[in-house]
C-alpha cells in the first residue's frame, strides 16, 4: 500500500473565536497518511485549536481541512471517524475499561463477539490484558492513559489525535508512555497528530514536528532539521538550548557572512539575511562551541567564565564572550586537563556553519 | 532500651499505648463538646416532640382516668347485652365526680368521637343525675334517655378502656374497628382521607417530575455557560429563595386567577374565549403550578453540583468515538448525573408531600393534600392524637421511600452539592 500524501491537509486556515483577534492565522499544513505529526509551541499558540478544527469540535473561520482528499468543515464530530486521545484521558467514568473500549464498537452496531475480540486485542496491545472489568477510577494515571489510547484506536481509526496526553503524568511515567505510543505508532501504522508544549517528547516520538506560535506553523521539519536548523530565532530559541548574539551584517559572500556585534565580530551562515547592512540574531548551540579547539576553526574567541554547574554527565559553563555574559557551554565530564574555572579566561572556537544568522529578535 | 521487655515506653516510662490512649481520650471529649450543642439541640427540637407525637397518636389514657370504677366494673361484662347494674352503679359514680369537677365536658367530646350522638346523651344526664335516689342506677339512667337502653354506647365506653389504643391510625387510613372489635372500612361517602392520601403521593410525585423536567435543562445551562451568564442564571435560580413563600404563593394567586394576567394572555392570543376562561387556582392546576415553581430551586441546585463536576471533554469524547450527539447525551452525561437526579427528586418529593402553607392557599377543595387535613385536626377540631398520628404515618411514609431510594440508588450516591 503506498502512502497518501498530504492525506490530512490544512488549506489557509484561519480561525477567530471573539472576531478580534487571529488565533490561527492562513495554517497550511500537510500531513502523510502513517505520519506522526507533533504540533508543539508554547500554550497560546492555536495548536490545540488546530487539533479541535481537525476533530471537528471548532470549525474554521475561513479554509477548509482535508481528509483523505475530502472537505471536513462540514461533517460532525461523530462521522469523521477520528480517534481522540484527551489530556485528562476523558474515559468515561461509570463504565468498565471493557465497556469504555466497547463504546465505539457498539455504536457502530459490531457483534458482541467481534466486540470482544477487538477490544483483548487492544488491551492486550497497550499490556492492560487483565484489566477489562476494572473501572478507570481503580487505575492508575498511567494505566487510565493507556486505556485512553487504547479506546482511541480500537475502532480503527484513519487518523489519532492527542492533545497533550501525557501532560498529568510524572516524569519517569511520561517517558515510557513516550517509548510506548511511538511503538505503537511503529507497530499500527496509523496517522498520528499530536500536540504538546514538551519539545523533549516531540522531538522523541515524531516523524515530523510543526513549530506553532502566533498562530502560525514557523517550522515543519524532522526533529534532527528542526534543532540543528532551526529557520528563525524562534524556533531557535524554543528548541534546545541556544547562544544568541543580536548585531547587524557587514559582509556576506560564498555561503558565509561577518556579523559585527557591539563588541567584536563573527562569521556566521546566513540563513536568513540576504544583504549588508539587516539586523540578525546569531544562533549558536552550545554543543557545538567547544573550548581549546584541537582543529582550526573559523570562530576564535576568549571568554571568562563566570559560572560553573555541575549536571552529572556534563557541566554548564557559563562564560561572558563577545559582551554576552549568558554564553552557556556543555563541556562532557570526560574530558580531563580543562582549566574549566570561576574567573579563568578560556579560547572558544565553533565552525561559522554552525552559527545560523538568523532574523533578529 | 525498653524493645527487650515487647513494650515501648514513652522518655516517661508509661507504656506509649496508654499514652496514646490518653492523649487520644483528650482528643474525643474534646470533638464529643464541640458536637454535644448540635446533639442536644436535635434531641430537644427533633427526637422529644416526635417521641411525644408518638405517644400522643396512641395515648387514650384520659377516657381510662376519668371512668376507673365503670372500667373495673366492665371487666366481667362480655358486651353482648346491656351491662349489669354494678356497671350502672359505676358510671353513675365516675360520672358524679367529673360533673362536680366541670370536667365532664372532655368526656362528652371522646366519647363523642367513639360514637356520634353520645354528646347530647351525656349532657342531658349531668343534668337529670343530681335528682338521683339512691339504687337501681340502671333503671334510673335508662329512664334519661332511651339511647342508654342501646348497647352500642355501652360498647363504646367500653372501647375506651384500654390506656393505648391504635384507633387513630385506622381512622387516618378510613378504617375503624366495629362494635365486634373487626377492623372494617368506613362508609364510602366518609372515605375522604384515602383520596387524601392518594392526591398527597400523586401531586408530589408530579410536582418532582415536573420540577425533573424543567429544573434538568436549566441546570445543564448553568453548569455550561461561561461564568458572567452562569452567575446571573444562578441568581434567578435562587431568586425566589429570597422571597417570602407566602409573597411567591400570593403572587401566584394574582397570576392563576380568572381575570388574572396568565388568563388574559390566553384570550389575547386566542386561545381561550374571553366568557370561558379556565380555573387555574383553587384546584390541583393551581396547587402543581405554584409547588413546581417553589421547588424548582431544591432540584436545580443537587443537578447543577453533579453536572459542573462532569468534565464537558466527555460527551467530545463521546462524539469522538463515533457517537451521536444524542447517543452521547444518554449513554455517556445522563448516567453521570444519576447522583443529582436521585437527590434532587429525593429532595423534592420529600418537601412536596409535606407542603402546606401553598395547597392551602391556592388548592382549594381539589388541591388539598394531607398536611391540610392534619393542620384542620390541630387547630379546628382539637384531635391532636389524630393529627399526631397521621403525622407520624406521613413520616413513616417518607422514610419508606427513603428505605427503597437507598436500596434502588444508594444513599451514598446521593450528591447535594
Amino acid at each position: 500500500m503506498s502512502k497518501k500524501e498530504d492525506f490530512v491537509k490544512f488549506d489557509k486556515v484561519d480561525k477567530s473565536y471573539d472576531g478580534k483577534v487571529l488565533v490561527v492565522k492562513d495554517l497550511n499544513l500537510d500531513i502523510e497518511e502513517g505520519e506522526f505529526v507533533t504540533m508543539l509551541g508554547p500554550s497560546g499558540s492555536g495548536k490545540t485549536t488546530c487539533l479541535m478544527m481537525l476533530a471537528g469540535f471548532e470549525t474554521p473561520t475561513n479554509g477548509e481541512i482535508y481528509l483523505d482528499k475530502n472537505p471536513i468543515s462540514n461533517i460532525p464530530p461523530h462521522k469523521r471517524g477520528i480517534g481522540m486521545v484527551f489530556q485528562n484521558y476523558a474515559l468515561f467514568p461509570h463504565m468498565t475499561v471493557f465497556e469504555n473500549l466497547a463504546f465505539p464498537l457498539k455504536v457502530r452496531k459490531m457483534s458482541q463477539v467481534e466486540i470482544e475480540k477487538k477490544v483483548d486485542k487492544a488491551l492486550s496491545m497497550v499490556s492492560l490484558g487483565g484489566f477489562a472489568n476494572r473501572m478507570p477510577g481503580q487505575l492508575s494515571g498511567g494505566q487510565q492513559q493507556r486505556v485512553a489510547v487504547a479506546r482511541a484506536l480500537v475502532f480503527d481509526p484513519s487518523v489519532v489525535l492527542m492533545d497533550e496526553p501525557l501532560g498529568a503524568l510524572d516524569k519517569n511515567l511520561r517517558e515510557s508512555m513516550q517509548y510506548e505510543i511511538k511503538h505503537i505508532h511503529e507497530s499500527i501504522g496509523v496517522t498520528v497528530v499530536y500536540v504538546t508544549h514538551d519539545q523533549g517528547e516531540a522531538l522523541t516520538m515524531s516523524n515530523r514536528i510543526a513549530v506553532f506560535n502566533d498562530g502560525k506553523v514557523q517550522q515543519l521539519s524532522s526533529p534532527d532539521k528542526l534543532y540543528e536548523e532551526p529557520v528563525n530565532s524562534f524556533v531557535a530559541e524554543f528548541i534546545g538550548e541556544n547562544n544568541t548574539f543580536g548585531g547587524e551584517v557587514s559582509e556576506i559572500s560564498n555561503g558565509t557572512c561577518r556579523v559585527k556585534l557591539e563588541k567584536g565580530e563573527i562569521i556566521a551562515n546566513p540563513i536568513s539575511v540576504k544583504s549588508v547592512g539587516e539586523k540578525t540574531t546569531v544562533s549558536i548551540r552550545p554543543e557545538r562551541a567547544l573550548i581549546n579547539p584541537k582543529d582550526r576553526m573559523d570562530n576564535n574567541q576568549k571568554g571568562k567564565i563566570e559560572e560553573v554547574i555541575y549536571h552529572g554527565d556534563h557541566t554548564r559553563v557559563r562564560l561572558n564572550l563577545l559582551g554576552n555574559s549568558e554564553f552557556i557551554l556543555k563541556v562532557p565530564n570526560s574530558s580531563q586537563n580543562l582549566d574549566i574555572k570561576l574567573g579563568n579566561e578560556i579560547n572558544i572556537g565553533w565552525n561559522s556553519h554552525d552559527a545560523r544568522a538568523l532574523d533578529p529578535k | 532500651m525498653s524493645s527487650e521487655t515487647g513494650k515501648i515506653l514513652t522518655t516517661d516510662g508509661i507504656p506509649l499505648e496508654e499514652s496514646l490512649k490518653q492523649s487520644e481520650k483528650k482528643n474525643k471529649i474534646k470533638a464529643f463538646l464541640l458536637v454535644a450543642p448540635l446533639l442536644l439541640f436535635l434531641i430537644i427540637t427533633y427526637m422529644i416532640p416526635i417521641g411525644d407525637m408518638f405517644s400522643r397518636s396512641i395515648d387514650d389514657k384520659m377516657v381510662t382516668n376519668m371512668l376507673p370504677k365503670t372500667y373495673k366494673a366492665m371487666e366481667n361484662w362480655d358486651g353482648k347485652e346491656l351491662p349489669p347494674e354494678e356497671v350502672f352503679e359505676a358510671f353513675y359514680l365516675d360520672y358524679k365526680i367529673l360533673v362536680k369537677n366541670k370536667t365532664a365536658g372532655k368526656l362528652q367530646t371522646q366519647l363523642n368521637y367513639e360514637k356520634n350522638g353520645f354528646k347530647s346523651v351525656l349532657k342531658k344526664l349531668a343534668r337529670k343525675q343530681k335528682k338521683f335516689g339512691e339504687g337501681n342506677y340502671k333503671e334510673q339512667i335508662m329512664k334519661v334517655h332511651k339511647r342508654w337502653r342501646n348497647v352500642e354506647y355501652w360498647r363504646a365506653i367500653k372501647r375506651r378502656a384500654p390506656s393505648y389504643t391504635y384507633s387513630k391510625y385506622l381512622k387516618g387510613i378510613d378504617m375503624y374497628s366495629n362494635e365486634d372489635g373487626k377492623i372494617v372500612q368506613v362508609t364510602e361517602d366518609r372515605r375522604i382521607h384515602r383520596i387524601l392520601w392518594i392526591r398527597t403521593v400523586e401531586v408530589a410525585f408530579f410536582v418532582t417530575l415536573f420540577c425533573f423536567l424543567m429544573a434538568y435543562p436549566i441546570a445543564h445551562l448553568l453548569a455550561t455557560l461561561p461564568m458572567k451568564y452562569s452567575n446571573l442564571l444562578m441568581i434567578c435560580v435562587l431568586l425566589p429563595f429570597w422571597t417570602s413563600l407566602l409573597v411567591r404563593t400570593a403572587s401566584w394567586m394574582i397570576l392563576l386567577q380568572q381575570q388574572g394576567i396568565v388568563n388574559d394572555f390566553f384570550v389575547w392570543i386566542g386561545l381561550v374565549a374571553d366568557d370561558n376562561r379556565p380555573e387555574m387556582m383553587y384546584n390541583k392546576t393551581g396547587t402543581y403550578v405554584a409547588m413546581t415553581q417553589i421547588l424548582l430551586p431544591f432540584m436545580v441546585l443537587p443537578l447543577y453540583s453533579v453536572m459542573k463536576t462532569i468534565s464537558p471533554s466527555l460527551m467530545r469524547a463521546g462524539k469522538s468515538l463515533g457517537a451521536t450527539p444524542a447517543t452521547a447525551f444518554f449513554k455517556v452525561y445522563f448516567p453521570l448525573t444519576i447522583p443529582g437526579i436521585g437527590a434532587g427528586c429525593l429532595l423534592v418529593f420529600i418537601l412536596a408531600i409535606g407542603y402546606y402553607i401553598t395547597p392551602a392557599l391556592v388548592g382549594g377543595a381539589s388541591g388539598t393534600l394531607i398536611s391540610n387535613q392534619i393542620a384542620y385536626h390541630m387547630k379546628s377540631t382539637l384531635d391532636w392524637s389524630f393529627a399526631s398520628a397521621m403525622g407520624l404515618m406521613l413520616l413513616t411514609g417518607v422514610l419508606v421511600i427513603y428505605w427503597i431510594y437507598n436500596k434502588l440508588v444508594g444513599v451514598d450516591n446521593i450528591k447535594l452539592g
